[in-house]
This record gives C-alpha cells, structure tokens and sequence, in this order.
C-alpha cells in the first residue's frame, strides 16, 4: 500500500479525532493526530500532507455559530497551505463540524473564499436527531464517492440543514456535480422526513468544490466502519464493506492511483 | 476578565437576527416551549443574538466584526448601532442579559475571536475591551406584558443566572447602558462564635448558617473548638459542614443499625445488628464474592473491573436530584457533567466512552393546576433533564447510551436525575497516591460563585422557598472546558517516560474543599487561596475554597514533573495553577494572603463525626408480593394490551433517544433502539477497543413499584432486572458488575431506616446469590418536600410528600465476543418464541440464577435469534414490543401452568427467546409461540383467544405516550 499521509485536525471541543484516525488506519492510509495550534504555528506542515481532514465535535463550543472559530482560525492561519494542498492535487476531508467548517471559510462549495452562496443552519426540527439515513451519490465528481452507489451512515446533530441563496445556486451546484450526497428515502425522494433529517434544500448532505477533492458532509462515515455499526447487523450477513469505510477507502485508492500527484515536501520516514 | 473601563472606550451593539422566519430554529424551538407552557395562542418567536461590545471601536471596525465574524451572509442580517440601547422593535420583546459575574463562556469565546478578527483585518487598531452576549426575542401574539413576563421565566431565561427587560404593552424595561462590573471583594478574617452557644443556639447556627449539621454534630464541633480554645473561622465551619455532608460522607448508610422486624427472605422475625450498614450489607457482598477481575472497589471516585489483560473498565452512577428540582437544565447538564469527571479523577484518570441516565419523575399528565407553589411541572422537568444531558454529552462527545424512565406522583417535588458514566483506564493507572511535597494544581475552569453550598443543600429536605434560598447552589456547565481537560489528562497520564502527576481527582461537591481534603487525608495540605483564579474579584476566601464551579480537577504533581505538566496543559489551551503542596503532619492549612484563614486536623475532618447507633425496624403492611396466576380470559384483552404499551414507564423512549449521541467514539455495537420497528433495547453494547471484538454490556434495572410492599424484595427485583438487561444482548453475567444508587426520603425514623436496611440486604443477598459484586455506590437521603397547610389543601397533595423508596442498580458485563450480541427484535418467521423463566419469588435465588446462566449460555452458544427480558408490563408486552421492532407477527399461545403469572403482571427471572424450532426443541424449554410473517399479534391463553392486533396499532399504541416529550401544556 502507498504511502498516503493525512493530518487530521484537532481542537477544542473536536470529539470524533480518534474514530476518524482510525478509518483511515483501516482505509491504508497513515493518519496524523495534530492539534491546530501546532498547524497553526507551523502552517507549511500541512506541505508534508496530502489529504487534511477535520473531524466532527463542537470546536469552540459552536459559540458564535456551529464551526465558526474553527472556520476563522484556519482562514486567518492556513489559508495559504490548504490552497497550495489543493493546487498540488490534494484534497480535505470535513464531517459534521468539519464540515460546517468547510462551508463557514468558504471552501465549499467555493474552491475560493466567498461565503455567500451556501450555509449550514438549524434542523427544521430545531433540535439534535440521531439517526441512519440513506445517501445516494448520483454525480461523479467527488474521488470520495461512487457514482450509483448507496451509502448509509447516521447523522447527529442539531445544525445540519444545508441551505442556498437561492435556486440558482442549488441549481448550479447541481449542474457542477457538487451535491456530493444526498438524503433519499426508499423511493428515492429526497425532502421527506426522516429520510432528509434536517429538511436540507435539494436534499443536500454532503457537498464537494469544482475539484472533486474538497468534500464535506453532515453525515457520520466514521460511525460506520464496521459491519457491527450498523443498526440492524444482527439480521443482515456480514459481506461487503461497511459503507462508511468505503468513503476513506475511496479516497486512499484514488490518491494512491495518482501519479501526478507528488507531495511538496518528501515523507519523513 | 471585566476591567476599569478606559476613559476612550464606548460601547457599541450588534444585533444578529436570521434573514426569514423559517431560518429561525431558535425562535421556532422557543415558541414550540412557549406554547407548552400554556400559551398555545403565542403565533411566532423571532430570536435575535446581540452581541455587547465595549473598547475603543470606530463604527468600520465594528461593521467589519459584524459581517466577516457574527453574521452568515446566507442565513443573517447584522445590524449595527452605538451604545448596549437599541431601537425598538415592531412587536413587544424580550431581551435576556447575563446576570454581572455569571461566566458566560460564549462571550468570552466572541470576545477572543472579535479580538483576533481585528488584529487580522485590515481595519486600523482596535481596543476591545469586553463583550458580553445577549439574546433578544420579539413575541407575536402575547396578550399583555404580564404573559411576557411568564415567557421569559418559564421558558427563555433562567433567573439564576439571567435577567430580562421586556419592551411591549405597558412595559418598557430601560436596557442597561453600560455592561456591569461585579464589585470588588475587600479581605477581613471572620470568626464564628460557637463556644459558647447552648443547644438552641448551635440548632440556629446549623439551620440560618445551611450547614445542616445535627444537633449531636454541632456539639461536637463546638466541644473541638473549646478544646482548641478559640472560636472557628467562618471556612472552618464551612469545611466541616461539607465534609460531614450526607452528601459527602454518607454517615446514615455507613451508621450502626440496630434492626428488628421481618427475616430477609423467609417467614418469621429477626434482630440484627448492623456495625456499618453499608459495609456489613453491599460491601460484606462484594467481599464474599471475591472476584479477581475487581480491581478497584468502593475507594475511589469510580468502581473499576478488569475489561481484558491491559485495559480496566470503570462505572460509577451519580445523582443531581436538588439541583435539577430547581433548575433542570442546569441541574442533569452538570450531573453528567460531574459524573464524567468522577470517571476523569478514577485512578489517574480514565477515559469516558459511554454514559447512561435514569430520571424518575411524577407522571407527565400531572394536573398542573395543583401543582405547589415553585415546584416545576413534570413534563418541563423532563424536557429540561434531557436537554441538559444532551447537550453536555454531546459536546463532550460521549455517547449516552442507555437509560430508563420511571413515574411516581410522588416524584413531583424531587424528581430523581441518575447520570452514569463508562470509562476505561490502563491497569497501571488504577492506583494513586499523593506524596508529600506533590504540588496541588488546578485545572480548568475559574472558580466563580456558582453552586455555593452544593454539597449541604443536596443534603437537605427541599421546602416552598428553597428555590430563593438555593438560586447560588445551581451550578453551570460549560462542556467544551470540560472536553479540553480530559484531552489534556489523558495525555498527561500518557505522558512519554510515565504520568506526570501522583493523584487526581475532580472538584466536585465541596469544591476545593472536598477535592484538596480527600486527596490530603492522610497526609496534610497547605493552600493559598490567593492563587487560585477567578471568573471575577470580589470573592471572599470562604466563597473561593467551597464554591462549585464545574470543570475544575485537581492534582498532585511530583516538583521535578510540574514544568512538562504545565506545558501539557497549556497546549490544550487549560489553565493549570499552583495553589499549595501536600504536607505530611496531618493538618489542613488554608492561607489567604499569607493570614492562616482555616487550620484542621485531617483526622477530625475525616473521623471526628460522631456515629449514634440508630434504630430501625420492618413489618410488611400485609400485602404478599407473590403473583397471583389469573386464569380468567379478563387476564388479558386488546384493550388492556394496548394500555400497558401507553403506559408512561413502557412508552417508547424514542423522543429521549434520538436527542442523544449515542454512537460518537465508533464503539456501538448494540444501540438503545433495536430493529427496522425501532423497538426498545434491554441494554446497550459498546466495544472499549477498535482492536479487539471484546464489548461491555450496560444496563440498570429499578422496582419502585415494590418499594411499598417489601424494600427488600425491591432490592431483588432491581438486581434481577440489572442482570436480565445485560444477559439479553450476550454479557456473560460471571463477569458482570452491578452499582447501588439509593434514594431515600428522610432517613430519621425507625421505619424509613428499616426499609432502607431491608433495601440493603436485598441488594447484597441478591448480588451474593447471582455472583455480581457491587463495584460503586452513592446514595441521596431527604428526597422530601414540605409545604403550608394551606398550600396541602389547595392542591389536594400531602404537606409532606416523600419520594418511594428507590434503588437504582446500574449492571456492566464484559461481552467476549460482539458478534454474538443479541438484539430484541423479531427476525424471522416460523421461529419459535421459548419462555425461559424461573421466578426467584417462586423457586428461590439459586435457580433464579441457573435460569440467568442458563439464558445466558444459550446466548453464547448463538441458539438464541432474538431476546427480551419481561418486565413492567408483563409477558404480552415483552412480545408485543419484539413484534413492534422486527416489524413481523406473533401467535402465542400459553397457559396459567406453562407462566405462572397474569399476562400483564411484572414477573421477575423470565425472558423470552426466539430460536429456531430445532434450536427451540433441543433447548427443552417451553415454545410458547412461533413468529408469523402476518404483522399481528395473537395471543391465546388458557385456550382462550384474548388479543389480535396488528402491529401498527400496538406501535401507535406505544409510541404515542412520550412522543415530543408527553405532548400537552403544562402551564
């Protein structure tokens, strides 16, 4: 297996380092726990990687908004780095909060730093929900994803309703192939609840930039990377890979297929 | 962090407030509680977030905080003006301020991030110099500004911690026009006299000083005191008031009992003398057992077992009933929270991965026209106890993963809010020793004057005015401190070359108090109060040492570690200070400033309590526990079925569930809702490791309903329930932990300790008979309320209302393999539904237990597709709810000499088990049933056919109870 480094961010209030650290232990790839005060103090760290991935939690408690401070501290900090990441081929991974994140620096669905276009805002239940729901991929854009294919995976959480400025830009990202994942129930239909948890416009869960390498989306892939996740495992045989594995696993075999994608500076060994 | 305002400062305010009513899930979450409250006619909330600014600003500058940092361009709209006073809204409002030197964790976080905005952007040099966060809300369809009043205590402020300005109708409150600075504290040593009062005046000391300390233990204190030849400093008296808290030291459970009154178990009468309840009852059980795998036992903050050769698994259950009468929120939000960091301070630290709650509550269609003056209605109880540990275990991120719900009317005015919490510790972490010369270091939050008295309060009888009285012992959570603390520990205690500190263990009740005397008891400690830091001047010495402000641990840190310790905790962004060093001379020296304000001798503090040997005494009220077999076709119909699945103790619990994380961490394995019919778990799995399929089962079991006939058969019931619940998803119940949680009223009569004696050896003689050592245990006495004559009559309660007798039992059993977990729900058609059952009341404990192992092995041995314990409404509702979650039929039929009890009945020891009729045959246990493809239950007893239902109507039957927290208003 190649060697494909990621860094996964950490900082206060981030609760789900240590399960998305090991997704991509089990996907092949060789993950780093790094708190962002040190990326932070030395933003050409992220030069040695070439996947940056920010996992779920509350960072800074969600004061402000959900992902706010996190968005801020990267934007003012690394903005630079993960551009240049970007640039050189690489890619950034966000889950629920990391998600938020993304969507708050403007990095999704923009590729550049405008904020307007899209936000992530409260459940139309204006509570927390946990539950599995049904992701269907029907674009080929995102290396996270395969087109056709049906991913389930819960969501937790009280912010998670993606919504537009407008039609126009739903339309547009959906012209782009940037709706990445969308919630869909048995019949394929996309705005009833609890299919879609939150009431998410176009179904939205998950939305990747014009590269296909920025992807983010509120649904938990590193809560179901083993057959025993999901819910009902106890009635279903145990084949194939659990769905919230393939995502990592996609990655890992689309960057190690890569050959024109070469790290700015070479692994330590 | 307030300072003395620059004489160039101004104040400036920015209104942030969503772009359409339909981005307002605030306003609309408010407006949903708002109408519960009895004012369905309210039309619509529009919330605005108002963020207060004090420094040297000019108008772009604040513009530009407004859109790059507070406002979403998408979803927002940030408006704005100079001064904290701004324009008048189109309907009557609300706004809600922070109380002057409340923390409020979001202002301090706007105020770091506006501050680094400012130094980013290109917007010239600023001064900020403060922020604090306010909340406005206008309301649409209030009648008059009495009713806004009425919104804003009941549902949008909290008067402990906030006030409010109303601008509307006849009102228009004037917005503060400066941001307040709590006043500063001038130092002055204070005495208390007490050597030379009499009876009387040491009773009015204790009672007008909250220290709740008995008449027997005021004398004792004073008779120290006269020994010593002084008077005691006001934080002398303080410490020991805390110290010999029944929350503290649990004097009535570990005083000498004489008992007299009915035998344990068999007919006839007895007299037992009991040297130390609890440790002659629970702990003789535990000893007897023996277990290797216990690894650490009623010492610390947590029981510990052994999960596999590296790794231990630590419990411990705890509760928040007084906070949580008087503020909900708060109250089960830093339950959780203090649970969590009693798992934190377990040995040197372990790491929580999973945590449970129970609530028992009064019934939530309580007529809320009588309820008594202050007491909150039920359902907003709930609602605010689940909030609570919502949102502090979900921003803490560790899965809640089972619980239960029970419901008293007697509940009414101290309902009961159990929190738990799972953590695994390294085996060579679990023991901890402060040495001498060891600094003492704080870490974490600041101390403020939130939750003073905590530990007293929790220990007394709830009144009508306790909710004035108590407002400052309401504690405040603030989970993300707590988060970054537990990161920084554990990698502390992971440290490379060894853990950098000797103990830990967490400020809980008693605060610096409690924390620094336990640590200290065997050696001695001396504190300089000056150091520790504050959310605020103005606290007095006394304030500072008992206070209990959340998220604070303290440690012993060896000299030669203090500097890697210090730069461990400041890379998670924690503050760590040094407030003393642990002696060796037995003595307890607090300084402030360099004056001595309090010296104890360490073996007072922890000894010096006198123990009366009390009287106790049991004789049943008549009615015999024993199930009676009703042959009858009444015994059960469709009717009956379909009320025992609304019962509010058997509703589903989905509405609580699903506002809970309960798969953060990857570890879940079995969930608290089981199958495609969301049915309902008798216990949670989760997988301590991603290495290795060894799992931990978690469940609790509870027979208040018993309380009344027998505590001691109780005692039995819950044990047995704590065991079924975890041998139904596969824990192997030879390596399974039970804890005891008591909650008892007032235990100051022969009676009430009689019943908490028999309650006592119930617990241990089940816990002996079925092999299960109790690990952990904590007990909370005086769950009563009083109130006036009149106030008894005009709500038709009892001027005393005392709480049943409650026991909690909290189980966790190692699962070898996650693989073979079990889950409830029906999977597959033409399997045959077993009854495994043998009743401890009919045949005894000893083959109750062969009856638990025997279930248990089948488990194993992967005989079983489905099981599911019968609990509190008997065999029909056990099987209509299989049916509820594997969304398949049932036809059943059994008889009064196959189920010894009516269908709807409790019975204890008895499962039901799907398994494949070749399976079901070998087992020789008795099919009572095969699963049916047909989504109906038919039920045929005695040879009589006495329910057909279809599934759905079971399911709606059972999930409407509970739906949105039980429905209705409750004004």
């Amino acid at each position: 297996m190649a060697d494909l480094r990621v860094l996964v961010l950490r900082a206060a209030g981030i609760n789900c380092d240590e399960e998305t650290v090991h997704c991509w232990r089990l996907a092949g790839a060789r993950p780093t726990l790094m708190h962002v005060n040190e990326v932070l103090a030395n933003p050409a760290t992220i030069d040695d990687y070439t996947i940056v991935t920010i996992p779920g939690g509350f960072s800074y408690g969600d004061d402000i908004a959900a992902g706010q401070i996190l968005a801020q501290r990267l934007s003012h900090g690394l903005a630079e780095p993960l551009h240049r990441l970007v640039e050189r081929g690489g890619g950034i991974l966000g889950i629920c909060n990391g998600f938020q994140v993304l969507v708050k620096m403007g990095l999704l669905p923009g590729g550049d730093t405008r904020r307007d276009r899209v936000t992530v805002t409260y459940n139309d239940s204006a509570k927390f929900e946990a539950r599995w729901v049904r992701l269907a991929v029907d674009t080929d854009r995102c290396v996270f994803l395969k087109r056709g294919t049906h991913l389930e995976m819960p969501v937790e959480h009280a912010e998670g309703k993606v919504v537009t400025a407008g039609d126009g830009v739903t339309n547009d990202l959906r012209e782009a192939g940037q709706i990445a994942v969308r919630y869909v129930d048995d019949n394929g239909a996309y705005d009833t609840y609890p299919a879609n948890p939150n009431g998410s416009v176009a179904g939205i869960a998950g939305l990747c930039d014009v590269t296909g390498r920025i992807f983010g989306l509120m649904p938990h892939p590193d809560r179901a990377f083993e057959h025993t996740h999901h819910p009902h495992w106890t009635r279903r045989s145990n084949d194939g890979v659990p769905d919230g594995l393939t995502v990592f696993q996609n990655a890992v075999s689309h960057w190690t297929s890569q050959k024109l994608f070469k790290p700015l500076t070479e692994p330590r060994p | 962090m307030a300072q003395k305002s620059d004489d160039a400062s101004v104040y400036w305010h920015i209104r942030v407030r969503p772009k359409t009513p339909h981005l307002d899930g605030h306003g609309r979450d408010m407006l949903h509680e708002i109408r519960r409250i009895g004012l369905g006619h309210i039309e619509g909330v529009r919330s605005s977030r108002v963020y207060l600014l004090r420094g040297r600003l000019d108008e772009a500058q604040v513009r530009h905080l407004s859109e790059a940092l507070l406002t979403d361009p998408v979803a927002e709209l940030g408006e704005v003006g100079s001064g904290l006073v701004h324009r008048v809204d189109k309907h009557p409002s609300i706004e809600v301020h922070t109380l002057p030197g409340v923390m409020n964790p979001a202002a301090m976080s706007a105020l770091e991030a506006a501050s680094r905005e400012l130094a980013h952007g290109a917007v010239g040099k600023a001064g900020l110099e403060e922020v604090q966060t306010a909340r406005r809300y206008e309301i649409i369809g209030a009648r008059d500004a009495s009713e806004l009043d009425r919104i804003a205590s009941g549902v949008l402020a909290n008067s402990c911690m906030e006030s409010w300005y109303i601008s509307g109708f006849d009102r228009s409150d004037s917005l503060p026009t400066e941001l307040a600075v709590p006043p500063a504290g001038t130092f002055a040593l204070k005495h208390i006299s007490l050597i030379d009062l009499d009876d009387e005046g040491l009773a009015r000391l204790s009672r007008d000083g909250h220290l709740f300390l008995s008449l027997d233990e005021m004398r004792t204190i004073r008779d120290y005191y006269r020994d010593l030849g002084r008077e005691p400093t006001d934080l002398e008296l303080e410490t020991l008031a805390q110290t010999w808290s029944e929350h503290c030291v649990h004097k009535t459970l570990k005083s000498a009992v004489d008992y007299r009154g009915d035998d344990f178990g068999r007919a006839g009468s007895t007299q037992q003398h009991f040297d130390n309840l609890l440790k002659d009852t629970i702990m003789a059980a535990t000893k007897r057992l023996d277990r290797d795998w216990c690894l650490s036992v009623f010492t610390d903050n947590a029981g510990v077992i052994a999960f596999d050769d590296e790794l231990g698994v630590a419990f411990k259950v705890e509760t928040h009933n007084h906070p949580s009468a008087i503020e909900p929120y708060g109250g089960s939000a830093t339950g959780i929270g203090g649970c969590i960091r009693d798992i934190m301070g377990c040995g040197l630290g372990a790491k929580p991965i999973a945590s449970t709650d129970v609530f028992c509550l009064a019934p939530p269609d309580f007529d809320a026209a009588r309820l008594p003056k202050d007491v909150l209605h039920p359902r907003r109880v709930l609602r605010g106890v689940v909030r609570g540990v919502r949102d502090y275990g979900n921003r803490m991120g560790i899965p809640t993963v089972n619980g239960a719900l029970h419901f008293d009317e007697r509940y009414l005015a101290n309902p009961l809010v159990f929190c738990g919490c799972v953590g695994i510790i390294p085996r060579d972490r679990v023991d901890k020793e402060p040495r001498p010369g060891d600094r003492i270091v704080v870490a974490g939050g600041r101390t403020g004057r939130d939750g003073i008295h905590g530990a007293t309060f929790s220990s007394a009888e709830l009144t009508e005015t306790h909710a004035d009285e108590f407002s400052h012992a309401v504690q405040i959570g603030h989970a993300i401190e707590e988060k970054k603390v537990l990161d920084a520990l554990l990698l502390a205690r992971d440290f490379e070359g060894g853990c950098l500190y000797s103990s830990v263990t967490d400020c809980g009740a008693g605060g610096l108090s409690s924390a620094v005397g336990e640590m200290a008891e065997h050696l001695g400690a001396v504190v300089d109060l000056e150091q520790v830091p504050l959310k605020y001047t103005g606290l007095r010495y006394d304030e500072i040492w008992i206070s209990e402000a959340q998220e604070r641990m303290v440690f012993a840190v060896p000299p030669e570690q203090l500097d890697k310790f210090l730069r461990v905790f400041a890379n998670e962004e924690v503050e760590v200070t040094v407030i003393g060093t642990f002696s060796d001379d037995g003595k307890l020296r607090i300084r402030f400033d360099d004056v001595t304000v309090g010296e104890l001798d360490m073996k007072f503090l922890h000894h010096g309590y006198p123990r009366p040997t009390v009287s106790a005494t049991w004789t049943a009220s008549g009615k015999a526990a024993d199930q009676q077999c009703e042959a009858d076709a009444d015994a059960a119909s469709n009717e009956r079925l379909l009320a025992a699945l609304s019962d509010w103790g058997t509703a589903s619990k989905e509405w609580v569930i699903r506002q809970y994380d309960h798969e953060v961490q990857g570890r879940s394995v079995v969930k608290p809702l089981a199958g495609p019919g969301i049915g309902p778990s008798d216990a949670s799995v989760v997988r301590p490791r991603y290495d290795s399929l060894r799992g931990v089962a978690i469940g609790c079991g509870m027979a208040p309903e018993l309380a009344d006939v027998d505590p001691y058969l109780m005692s039995i019931a819950a044990v047995d329930e704590a065991l079924r619940n975890v041998i139904c998803v596969g824990a192997n119940p030879e390596h399974t932990a039970i804890l005891d949680n008591f909650c008892w009223p007032k235990a100051d009569t022969p009676e009430s300790l009689g019943a908490l004696v028999r309650a006592c050896r119930g617990a241990a003689d089940a816990g002996v008979a079925y092999g299960l050592p109790f690990i952990s245990g904590k007990d909370s006495l005086n769950n009563e309320f009083s109130m006036s004559a009149a106030e008894a009559v005009r709500t038709g309660l009892p001027e005393q209302i005392a709480i049943p007798y409650t026991l909690l039992i909290s189980a966790i059993g190692v699962v070898e393999d996650v693989s073979r977990c079990v889950t409830m729900d029906l999977k597959d058609d033409g399997n045959r539904l077993v009854l495994a059952s043998a009743p401890y009341t009919s045949v005894g404990l000893a083959e109750a237990c062969a009856m638990h192992h025997r279930v248990a092995e089948l488990i194993q041995s992967e005989c079983v597709r489905s099981a599911h314990d019968v609990s509190d409404g008997g065999l029909a509702v056990t099987i209509a709810e299989m049916c509820i979650a594997g969304n398949l039929g049932a036809s059943i039929d059994v008889s009064c000499d196959v189920f010894g009890s009516a269908l709807l009945d409790p019975v204890t020891t008895t499962y039901v088990l799907e398994m494949t009729p070749a399976d079901a045959d070998e087992s020789g246990l008795p099919v009572i049933g095969r699963v049916e493809r047909l989504p109906k239950l038919m039920i045929r007893w005695d040879d009589v056919d006495v329910v057909a239902l279809a599934v759905d109507e079971l399911a709606k039957a059972w999930r409407s109870s509970l739906a949105d927290g039980g429905g209705g208003s409750d004004g």
